[in-house]
């Protein structure tokens, strides 16, 4: 049984339908890239997963849909969700961010500070300053690392690379296959799709709020139309 | 059309209603004249041009001391105070207009509350204009049109009446026509969006101002109105609970049903004698009825907010 | 000189009762973006509570004691009650609804208690201490002290617990928030139920020297205001800072500026109001 499942989803916003017929899988310790344009529907997947937006069709956990999913109740499910922009809270320190993203976990183990610590040094260093005070990229991994305070069984990425250095970039995907080794299943929503490929698992192409394609990453590289379209090349 | 007969036959009530009745009734119904202009021109300001204010109160001090200061210390005639006052106020309300544009809804609010507050003391500081505390009296003036018109065949209440009710009916048709015209349109346009508004020429600011000094004329007519009933005016009638209860009035009529204001006005003057009709409960009795009042408002938008959502899914 | 020194220590002592009410307008405001207009009635509400347990025979520090976790409750639950329903709705509906509280307690007040003011008994006596030659009131420096602990508290709560975290997390970034699994709903009620806390501490230590009456914190709420407006809504030490220091500055002046005086006191916050909303404020 998949971790996580969307069967025939459709999310509207007002009148606009974002998302058509949707549906995707994800299993245990997978690791997913969701592909498109902009516009395509890739955040309001993303959403519709973690109940930030209403959808009619099954989103399944574990093969049971969650009675009145809501953002809140998807947390303390273990599904953990780091919107674009980060959405770190930057008038609070590094520190009680972290603290913050332990919530559900009833307060902050000293373990999984340290897991983050090990991780991302640099927030160790700056655990005392505001957070808004951080650069891009260390903004991006202290979001990263709220979300893994809550020990999450899957974690949900909207455009992580977004105004990122290729460096930092490629660190910080460097940090989230370490996470899917140790068995978060991962969900990455990402314009770049090279970049997404190469640490993917399976992937979905999305086109106007439709799947227009799915398989392994493998095959979704070699697919001309995608390395025409997404790839350059 | 079917306004139509409605106002016909409201004007045919109107007009038999003080034969009918006793002439304290007759007094109260005076009075709810004065609260309908008053309640019409804060629907005009928060219902039509979404700004609130909670010193509606404060501008019918205006109108009303404007009025008891003219008879009291110029000898001018009470029906000449009238548009005198719907000018002094609705100046006063042009130039608060003005620096309230920089303020948003929550603390317009605010800033309203706080002149409601304040202006009975500075009504009772400032007294050598006044009366301080005490007020201006207005009783047994020779100013008073009502003394003189037995001659019509109307008794001093039932002239009060009249001219509220002559006054009130022909302000409503004002506003009803200023509403539906282009002119309530563009008032209508500028609050609900700025930039659309501005798109098609419409002066945001410009609307928002007139706003406020048309309800504030409004409130003058009614401040004056009202102390030309009670002949007497006193800085504790202006209190902030005054103009909280208009805003009760305004909210009846669902903030911007002129129709409503009416609703509105009698629920202000009829509230205490509907609450001491409870057991227990008398009517005399402030604290009651101030109580109800405050529900009525909680409840009435608990309910439009229910209604709201039900009828928009 | 010693004249002095005793309107700066009164000052402070009806500073802090504005400061707390204005800590709990400013709670409010950052957790909900609502103006509580009734935050007054509220602490008005808990004196006459207070009153009515001292009455029955309690001794003072245990009535005050229970009112303060009653008014703690009550916020939760008009917030549940009568706030949460509307939180979809336009602000402005949320605020005109605390403008009917404000009403029906108030009247509230007047029905149960009646109109008139009573003499509330404080827990510190009338009686002057001399420092340093100076007679001070004992009962300026006891409600300073209370002041001084509830708003300490406050801040120990908001700064250094798990719950403070999560209120403060709520109040800068509500979606976020919830993504993180907190409980914005729950946040808020608690944020309001600590304002009326803070609301019954401000209101109980007024009652003694104000005289316990339905329109007993009519004025301190908009000296409240004019302290919050000092921290621009948003900031608690603003708040706190800005109450202490307008109760100083009103007493300075209404015993120095003999033009002003007493009653236009009032008038002086009323202009601080409108001339803060003028700055710092923009449609």
């Amino acid at each position: 049984m998949p971790l996580l499942e969307l069967r025939d989803v459709e999310a509207r916003y007002g009148q606009v339908v974002a998302l058509r017929n949707v549906s995707l899988s994800v299993d245990e310790g997978d690791f997913v890239a969701v592909l498109g344009a902009n516009g395509a529907g890739k955040t309001t997947t993303l959403r519709a997963i973690s109940g930030t937006v209403k959808t009619s069709g099954k989103v399944l956990l574990d093969g049971d849909p969650v009675f009145r999913r809501r953002p809140e109740r998807m947390a303390k499910l273990g599904v953990a969700h780091v919107p674009e922009g980060r959405g770190t809270f930057t008038a609070l320190t590094v520190l009680e961010n972290l603290k913050l993203g332990a919530w559900v976990q009833r307060g902050a183990s000293g373990r999984n500070l340290a897991r983050v610590f090990e991780l991302f040094p640099v927030l160790y260093e700056r655990r005392e300053l505001r957070a808004g005070s951080l650069s891009g990229g260390e903004q991006q991994m202290l979001a990263l690392g709220r979300a893994m305070m809550a020990r999450p069984r899957l974690l949900l990425l909207d455009e992580p690379s977004l105004g990122l250095a290729p460096l930092v970039t490629r660190e910080m995907f460097g940090a989230l296959r370490q996470l899917n080794e140790q068995g978060t299943a991962i969900v990455v929503v990402e314009q770049n799709a090279t970049l997404a490929l190469s640490a993917a698992r399976h992937a979905y192409l999305l086109e106007t709020g439709r799947v227009v394609l799915a398989g392994n990453a493998e095959a979704m590289r070699e697919n001309d139309d995608v390395r025409r379209s997404y790839l350059g090349y | 059309m079917r306004r139509l007969y409605l106002l016909g036959a409201a004007a045919v009530v109107l007009v038999v209603l003080p034969f009918v009745l006793s002439d304290f009734r007759t007094v109260q119904l005076a009075t709810v004249g004065a609260y309908f202009i008053a309640i019409i021109g804060l629907d005009v300001l928060i219902g039509h041009s979404g700004q609130v204010s909670l010193g509606h109160g404060g501008l019918m001090a205006v109108g009303g001391y404007t009025t008891a200061i003219l008879m009291a210390h110029h000898g001018v005639q009470d029906l000449c105070t009238i548009p005198l006052a719907a000018l002094v106020a609705g100046a006063v309300g042009l130039l608060f207009g003005l620096p309230a544009l920089r303020l948003s809804g929550l603390f317009l609010a605010l800033a309203t509350f706080g002149i409601a507050v304040v202006l009975p003391t500075l009504l009772k500081r400032f007294d050598h204009f006044t009366g301080g505390s005490s007020g201006v009296a207005l009783f047994g003036l020779p100013q008073q049109s009502g003394q003189g018109a037995g001659y019509l065949g109307m008794t001093n209440d039932t002239w009060l009446y009249a001219l509220t009710w002559t006054i009130g009916i022909a302000l409503f048709a004002l506003a009803w026509w200023l509403l539906s015209s282009r002119f309530g349109r563009a008032l209508r346009a500028a609050r609900d969006s700025e930039p659309a508004a501005a798109a098609v020429g419409i002066n945001r600011s410009a609307y928002r101002v007139a706003a406020f000094g048309i309800s504030a004329a409004y409130a003058g007519v009614a401040g004056a109105l009202y102390a030309i009933n009670v002949a007497y005016v006193s800085p504790d009638t202006y209190s902030v609970q005054l103009s909280l209860f208009l805003l009760v009035g305004a909210v009846v009529g669902a903030y911007g049903s002129i129709w409503g204001a009416l609703g509105g006005a009698l629920l202000i003057e009829f509230l205490p004698d509907l609450a001491g009709t409870l057991p227990h409960v008398s009517s005399k009795e402030a604290g009651p009825a101030t109580f109800f009042f405050g529900a009525v408002l909680i409840v009435i938008v608990l309910l439009l907010h229910l209604v709201r959502k039900v009828s928009a899914r | 000189m010693a004249n002095f020194a005793q309107q700066i220590v009164s000052g402070l002592a009806i500073g802090g009762i504005y400061g707390s009410l204005a800590l709990a307008l400013v709670l409010i405001y950052r957790a909900t973006g609502v103006i509580n207009f009734a935050q007054g009635e509220l602490a008005t509400l808990s004196a006459f509570v207070c009153a009515a347990l001292v009455g029955h025979g309690w001794s003072f520090w245990p009535a005050f004691g229970i009112t303060v976790i009653l008014s703690f409750a009550g916020g939760m639950g008009l917030h549940v009650t009568l706030i949460r329903p509307l939180e979809q709705g336009p602000l402005l509906g949320i605020v005109i609804v605390t403008i009917g509280l404000l009403i029906a307690v108030n009247g509230l007040d007047t029905w149960i208690w009646g109109g008139q003011v009573h003499q509330f008994q404080g827990p510190f006596s009338t009686s002057p201490i001399h420092v340093g030659g100076v007679a001070f009131s004992k009962q300026d420096i006891g409600v300073i002290a209370v002041s001084v602990v509830a708003l300490t508290l406050t801040g120990l709560l908001l700064s250094r617990t798990k719950l403070g975290l999560g209120l403060r997390a709520v109040a800068a970034n509500p979606a976020e928030a919830r993504l993180t699994g907190i409980p914005a709903g729950g946040m808020y009620a608690l944020g309001w139920g600590l304002a009326a806390a803070l609301g019954a501490v401000a209101g109980v230590m007024a009652a003694p020297s104000l005289l316990l009456g339905p329109n007993m914190m009519q004025t301190v709420l908009l000296y409240a205001f004019a302290a919050a407006l000092v921290g621009a809504m948003v900031s608690p030490l603003g708040a706190v800072l800005g109450g202490l220091g307008l109760g100083v500055l009103l007493n300075l002046l209404g015993t120095y500026v003999h033009w002003i005086g007493g009653d236009l006191r009032l008038a002086v916050a009323l202009a601080l109001i409108l001339a803060l909303l003028v700055v710092r404020r923009h449609a």
